[in-house]
């Protein structure tokens, strides 16, 4: 009960720390809004994506802003408490910690739930920027958003256990960005985000198809795209299925390795 | 010696091996409730090493060790709940005011101080709605204290607490110190300022290559010789000094055989500082001839 109540302290803490951090506002919140709002901007002279020539499209901003979604919620998790994780080891913030009577189960309660919240205020003003300010139309299949929300939910747990795991992997806290932001941006390109999935080579898919990104953005535009878009995924299907396995594994990965990994401070270094 | 089982620390046998090196070499003491215990020692003598053993965050490779009754190896929460630490200086970001910040921490433990309170304690009150990163480094220090005594520790670990203060900063942090030990705070000190271990301690515990090579109370530290008075005075001859345990009978000697005041005249009780660098280049040296 007092871990679930300290969880609850910690994560109303590290929330007020996240939008007091510019450099996480900019990069991690507002990094997609920013990235559809420039991408609206650069291609709308270009003309609406169609499925098949001579048939009605969607414009470039509908057609990215399920990439976004799914963007959003890899920064808010992965890069974002990869680099914040791995940050606090190596300014002392964790031995600070460790040296209290709080429990690491209240401190990752903290984590995730600062990825929840952020991630859930991120995502409706990405919505209400691209209904009010980019014209872009929302699904009103009550149907669609309920995928949406499994999606949503299981895409931010499964991308913080990431986040959690992969703050193992930088030797310093300075080295932190460094090492983090080139494979989270690595992945966005080739999973469907700022390119388009299906223009993308064979090989290139093949990759992508290994990590949960290119699932998130699928599932997303399974929310946000017309049905007739199916067509232009690989086997003609949206593969919820499959979203649901493969963002299953990385869950269960992204748990042992934090289980294993996480420590309050680097042990006899 | 000590009383065995009422000990707030005791320390048995410790040892740390690193890789080939051994950092700590068999250690042994133990502090009683209440008392400042001061840890001295050169940069890389094994003080931080003991004392994050002793606050857990080391693992031990012998010895035996018992904090509050319970080996660091094996802490629960509950036994942080009892334990101040402040560390070395660390250097977060510092986004939260000093308020929120220990706000925050007081509520990790059962019993905490009154907020309020404790940051008066440490002298902030008018910082209190300050962001950590806009505080000087002594102010910074000071918020570190707060946070190691939020929790109403019964033992508190400082780990050079005032390195990097100005002289003042240094004598507002004693006052507060002395204030702890009134409430009957055990302390434990590592500190390479002797003039504050000689201010805080009781008792003090010297290392020098991993080993304790004196222990006692302060003014005990040193063999009996390293502390015997010295006068000191010049002539045309040039200058002289005398060790003598009667130091006012030499004076006296002097002013009648010389019919007048003696030139630059001093008497000096060595304080803690000149016995323990005399202790740590003997220490040194000894090495240095074993080696």
């Amino acid at each position: 009960m007092r871990m679930l109540a300290l969880g609850g302290s910690r994560t109303r803490y590290e929330v007020v720390a996240y939008f007091r951090s510019l450099d996480t506002v900019f990069f991690t919140f507002l990094f997609p809004l920013i990235m559809l709002g420039i991408f609206t901007a650069a291609f709308s002279a270009s003309g609406d994506i169609v499925v098949k020539p001579g048939q009605p499209g969607i414009s470039v901003g509908a057609y990215y802003l399920p990439g976004m979604v799914a963007a959003g919620i890899l920064l808010s998790g992965v890069q974002n408490l990869a680099v914040d994780i791995a940050r606090e080891k190596g300014d002392g913030t964790l031995k600070r910690l460790g040296g209290t009577p709080l429990s690491p189960v209240s401190y990752f309660i903290g984590k995730i739930g600062q990825v929840f919240t952020t991630g859930i205020i991120q995502l409706v003003l990405i919505l209400v920027v691209a209904r009010l300010f980019l014209g872009i139309a929302l699904p009103t299949d009550p149907g669609r958003w309920l995928t949406f929300v499994w999606i949503f939910v299981f895409g931010i747990v499964t991308s913080s256990l990431l986040g959690i795991a992969l703050s193992a992997l930088p030797r310093s806290g300075r080295s932190a960005t460094a090492v983090v932001v080139p494979i989270v941006l690595i992945l966005q390109f080739i999973s469907g985000v700022y390119l388009r999935f299906d223009q993308l080579p064979g090989w290139m898919q093949a990759i992508a198809s290994v990590f949960p990104l290119k699932w998130m953005a699928q599932g997303m535009r399974s929310v946000f795209l017309p049905s007739d878009f199916v067509t232009l995924e690989p086997n003609d299907s949206w593969q919820l299925g499959w979203i649901a396995v493969v963002l299953g594994i990385w869950f269960i990965v992204g748990l042992a390795i934090s289980r294993v990994t996480f420590r309050w401070i680097r042990k006899d270094s | 010696m000590g009383h065995g089982s009422d000990a707030v620390v005791s320390v048995d046998g410790l040892r740390k091996d690193y890789g080939g090196s051994t950092a700590v070499d068999g250690i042994s003491f133990e502090i009683e409730p209440g008392e400042t215990f001061a840890l001295l020692g050169p940069n890389g003598a094994g003080k931080s090493t003991t004392i994050e053993i002793l606050e857990g965050y080391r693992d031990r490779t012998a010895g035996d060790v018992r904090v509050l009754g319970v080996d660091p190896h094996r802490a629960t929460l509950d036994w942080k709940a009892q334990l101040g630490i402040v560390l070395q200086s660390t250097g977060e970001p510092g986004v939260m005011t000093v308020a929120e910040q220990l706000r925050h921490f007081a509520r990790f433990y059962p019993h905490p101080r009154d907020v309020d309170e404790t940051i008066a304690a440490v002298g902030l009150t008018e910082k209190a709605g300050t962001r950590l990163a806009r505080l000087s480094g002594g102010q910074r220090r000071r918020v570190d204290v707060a946070l190691g005594i939020i929790g109403n520790p019964r033992l508190l670990f400082l780990d050079e607490p005032t390195t990097g203060f100005d002289p003042e900063a240094r004598h507002e942090f004693w006052e507060l110190i002395r204030g702890l030990k009134r409430e009957g705070t055990t302390i434990l000190l590592t500190t390479h300022y002797l003039d504050e271990a000689a201010r805080l301690g009781d008792r003090a515990g010297v290392i020098a290559g991993g080993r304790l090579i004196d222990i006692g109370p302060i003014d005990e530290i040193g063999e009996a010789s390293a502390r015997v008075p010295i006068v000191r005075w010049r002539d045309q001859r040039g200058e002289h000094s005398v060790r003598t345990q009667e130091p006012g009978r030499t004076v006296a000697d002097l002013v009648a055989s010389l019919g007048a005041e003696p030139t630059g005249l001093e008497v000096i009780r060595p304080a803690l500082e000149d016995v323990y660098l005399e202790m740590v280049g003997a220490a040194r040296d000894g090495e240095r001839a074993a080696a």
